[in-house]
């Protein structure tokens, strides 16, 4: 088939190539969508999926990315998200965009209202929302707040949202991870209907089956780039292990280092752990969830968007997160009750979160005043910090971490993101913890920053601690764990040891939906 | 330049100078704003010592200066740490008020002699500032609602206690305000020695605790400033303070006690913010709360603790400016927190939390106060003198903000 744009094919993207500072996210990518189909696009976590749609819907504007995009024939140069719905391609996002103190209807018609001259006609605006949600089979009254009904129910009215906007192209990312198996199957029959009614939707989503029973067509991105294209409804059966063999078979050009690790008696055990969303708090977010981990030892969680991977480590770390948290922790064979952060630093305990900015850092302090922000006390006497200490300690971690910066007085905030995290492990490793959870320690870091950052968790599994580090990147896992965890919709499904893992079983226990596991 | 250039082994040569480089520059930069609002105070004093043909820095006006503002100093000191928490406090005025109130009710009507009076104020400030505390970290209603409610409810109590001006209060009360350090070792010429010796022995301790915190550095093996900026800041600071002393001692009562207290909670609450734990955290707190909540510190114990203080500090303010009135009003205090809050945010102070220092606040209280005075001698309409402190602190904010972000695009 040539490039050359065809009336069969709404979308066309080529060559799309999109760099970040000392990231290549998107490299040569090309995507055909054909007119009227559910197109799925899979890959891992980080593979490039969200960028290559916010290029498309002009999040990241013409002329920051290589390659063309041809919408319905015609080129396309997106300033501005405004400049694609104006064409009508609506992007959904994983995280929804309501405003949840407003009415449905009003969210339906933001931006967009039913008014003349500045007033608006309520009356319009309600009578055309409870179409729109009749279409999309939503039995609300259009005067609700978003705030009173439930995910999926909001996810819903997105789609009318969309829908109130002449959508032609329908972008849903990861629309489902957030929902419960009724919601999504509302979910993924409302897709279907759309298809009917000639909408066509471009679909990322990691759950196989899904794919398997609603995409038309399917693409597999890896690495920035896309790998290969199924037609779902070809003569040759594209089957689950067939898309997961597209999803994780990259080259291993990633280096880690050698390690053996020297394992020694069991540090933590977490017994039948189960915690509930902090707001929907029918929701288990972790259900009985059971792991360990021995001194020395180097375990991995694995689990793909929404497994509750963090969910349970940051319940563990002194219920800093969920509702109606229930299940033992014991550590060294003794059961703790960890109620508060300070129980679970005081236990040996420490969590470096996945999120830097927001719970990590203080990024508006210096470098100096992060890495002491844990173990404080070690460098005060009476209450009274002593500041040439403090810097000592500081410098002892810049060197020893090989923390790029002319001095510790510098911003937290002005480091790269490999300088931030090492940061945020000095002041843990500082506070001297039996446990490190390292939660995706080596996101966002360009490749050099990761072989350093590997080389201290295994220094620090040589020292004698048990590490656990959660990472979206199987090879990573597969690359320093001795032992891996796999998690699927907030329960432990496999566990596998490092002889024994491949990535393709890792990521069929990653994708084992809830009835498949109690068979 | 060999001394910043071997800091650093990690980096290769190229690196190395650029850092050094940019090191100074940084230095520069964290302390430029610090800078700043110094030579604007410099500035204005400097300004108004010409409008008003050298009346303002009469040695009389000096202390008039200090008496004046010594409440905004007080309850800046408390406000600059609810600040950088991330809070605020609207109530100060109105305790101020009340606790005023009861203090004079305490001495007139119940007899009570004044240090016990003094003692009975600071403990009601603080139980003040525990019953809001308790509200904003333990029950989570937010500090802006939680201290507009404790501005009606403390001005409400304060117009129960003071129905009418409680007057006739004890002459050392009055003096705690408006006294002076006694003359006790004689003058030179006109120069009051007492003045003159607590001005040399503040020279002296800080020359001091700069040597010592020098020869610490050394003894650890780290970088030392350079030693001409050394002796320029102790020789800059000395000359400030010695020239602070002589007009003071040729004033007509010498040293203030007002002043005294006031440098006292200075240094000891800059020490609290600067090198002890509880400090730090605040500034942790004020930086990025989930963060320091993951760092194990506990935010609503601080959070609280942070309350109790101001309420203390509003419990200083009330003794002093009851003092000086010489008499409890039900209307003292009014507008105090809009001052204080000022003299923050013109300090440096971040909005948003997690930046803001003692020494800025008091700088902040100071040009205000300048400004005060120097438009009060050049009898400028009060009217006006109110809309000129609005258009201060809006520039001082403005430029702040300009400032940043033109470094933070370079």
């Amino acid at each position: 088939m040539d490039t050359t744009a065809s009336p069969d094919y709404i979308l066309e993207m080529h060559g799309i190539t999109k760099r970040f500072p000392g990231v290549l996210a998107l490299s040569d990518v090309n995507l055909k969508v054909r007119r009227g189909q559910v197109h799925a696009i899979c890959g891992e976590n980080g593979a490039g999926k969200s960028t290559l749609m916010k290029v498309l819907s002009g999040v990241y504007p013409h002329g920051t990315y290589e390659g063309d995009i041809v919408f319905e024939g015609q080129p396309a140069e997106f300033r501005t998200t405004r400049d694609s719905e104006h064409l009508g391609i609506v992007i959904i996002h994983q995280e929804l965009a309501l405003s949840p103190f407003l009415s449905i209807a009003e969210n339906i018609f933001l931006g967009n209202e039913r008014a003349k001259r500045g007033l608006v006609n309520w009356n319009a605006t309600n009578s055309e929302a409870a179409k729109l949600l009749e279409r999309v089979g939503l039995s609300e009254r259009p005067d609700t707040r978003v705030i009173d009904i439930g995910v999926g129910k909001q996810q819903l009215v997105e789609i009318a949202k969309a829908l109130s906007k002449d959508v032609k192209l329908l972008i849903l990312d990861e629309p489902t991870a957030a929902l419960n198996d009724e919601d999504s199957a509302h979910l993924l029959g409302l897709i279907s209907g759309l298809r009917d009614h000639g909408i066509t939707s471009i679909m990322i989503s990691h759950k196989l089956n899904e794919i398997e029973s609603i995409a038309d067509t399917t693409t597999v991105i890896r690495d920035g780039k896309t790998i290969e294209t199924f037609d779902m409804h070809g003569d040759e059966p594209v089957t689950e292990e067939r898309i997961i063999r597209g999803m994780v078979g990259r080259s291993l050009d990633q280096r880690f280092p050698d390690h053996e690790s020297v394992i020694g008696e069991e540090v933590l055990r977490i017994e039948n752990w189960t915690v509930h969303h902090p707001i929907d708090q029918a929701r288990a977010v972790v259900e009985n969830a059971s792991i360990n981990v021995r001194r020395g030892e180097i375990v991995g969680l694995a689990g793909l968007m929404g497994a509750g991977r963090t969910e349970l480590a940051m319940s563990v770390f002194g219920r800093s997160y969920g509702s109606h948290i229930s299940g033992q922790v014991f550590k060294s064979g003794q059961e703790v009750q960890l109620r508060t952060v300070h129980d679970a630093i005081r236990h040996g305990l420490a969590y470096a979160t996945e999120d830097r900015k927001h719970y990590g850092l203080n990024l508006i302090a210096t470098i100096q005043a992060n890495i002491s922000g844990v173990a404080l006390d070690k460098v005060a006497r009476m209450g009274v910090i002593d500041r040439n200490e403090e810097l000592k300690v500081a410098e002892l971690y810049r060197r020893d971490l090989n923390i790029k910066t002319p001095t510790v007085a510098v911003l937290a905030g002005k480091l790269s993101g490999g300088n931030q995290q090492k940061v945020v492990l000095s002041k843990w490793i500082y506070a001297d913890p039996d446990v490190l959870i390292l939660d995706e320690p080596t996101r966002g870091i360009d490749v050099g920053a990761k072989y350093e950052i590997y080389t201290i968790i295994n220094r620090l599994a040589d020292e004698g601690k048990a590490v656990i580090v959660i990472s979206s990147e199987l090879p990573e896992l597969l690359g320093i764990c001795d032992r891996i965890y796999a998690l699927s919709q907030g329960r432990v499904t496999g566990e596998v040891a490092r002889e024994d893992a491949t990535q393709e079983r890792l990521m069929q226990y990653m994708t084992m939906e809830k009835d498949v596991t109690s068979r | 330049m060999s001394t910043d250039i071997k800091l650093d082994p990690a980096l290769p040569p190229a690196d190395n100078e650029r850092s050094a480089m940019g090191r100074r520059l940084s230095g520069l930069g964290g302390n430029a704003r610090e800078y700043g609002i110094f030579g604007a105070l410099v500035l204005i004093v400097l300004l108004f010592q010409i409008l008003t043909d050298g009346k303002l820095l009469k040695p009389n006006n000096v202390v008039a200066l200090f008496q004046q503002n010594a409440y905004v100093m007080i309850l800046a000191i408390g406000m600059v740490m609810v600040i950088v928490a991330g809070h605020i406090d609207l109530s100060v005025g109105s305790v101020v008020a009340f606790v005023g109130g009861v203090v004079a009710v305490s001495m007139r009507d119940w007899g009570l002699n004044w240090v016990v009076a003094v003692l009975i104020g600071l403990a009601l400030g603080a139980l003040v500032g525990a019953w809001q505390g308790y509200w904003v970290a333990y029950v989570g209603v937010p500090a802006f609602i939680v201290t507009l409610a404790g501005m009606l409810i403390f001005r409400g109590l304060a117009l129960v206690v003071v129905s009418e001006t409680i007057a006739g209060l004890p002459n050392s009360f009055i003096k705690i305000a408006t006294g002076s350090v006694p003359n006790w070792l004689g003058f030179i010429g006109k120069m009051d020695v007492v003045t003159l010796v607590i001005g040399g022995l503040a020279i002296a301790a800080f020359a001091i605790a700069q040597f010592r915190a020098r020869a610490s550095m050394r003894k650890h093996a780290l970088q030392v400033e350079p030693t001409g900026a050394f002796v320029a800041k102790i020789v800059g600071v000395g000359v400030a303070i010695g020239f602070l002393s002589v007009i003071l001692s040729m004033s007509a009562g010498g040293m203030p006690i007002v002043l005294i207290i006031c440098g006292v909670l200075i240094v000891a609450y800059s020490f609290l913010m600067g090198r002890t734990v509880f400090g730090r955290h605040i500034y942790a707190i004020g930086g990025n709360r989930p963060a320091a909540a993951l760092s194990g510190v506990n935010t609503k114990r601080v959070d609280f603790l942070i309350f109790v203080n101001i309420g203390l500090l509003s419990g200083a303010a009330a003794i002093v400016t009851t003092a000086r009135t010489g008499a409890a009003l039900a209307a003292a205090g009014n507008g105090f927190e809009l001052d204080a809050i000022a003299a923050c945010f013109i300090g440096g102070a971040a909005v948003t939390g997690g930046i803001g220092r003692i020494s800025g606040a008091i700088v902040g209280a100071l040009i205000m106060g300048v400004l005060n005075m120097g438009l009060s001698i050049l009898s400028v309409d009060p009217s006006w003198q109110q809309a000129i402190k609005g258009l201060v602190l809006l520039f001082a904010v403005a430029f702040d903000l300009i400032n940043k972000r033109r470094a933070g695009t370079s």
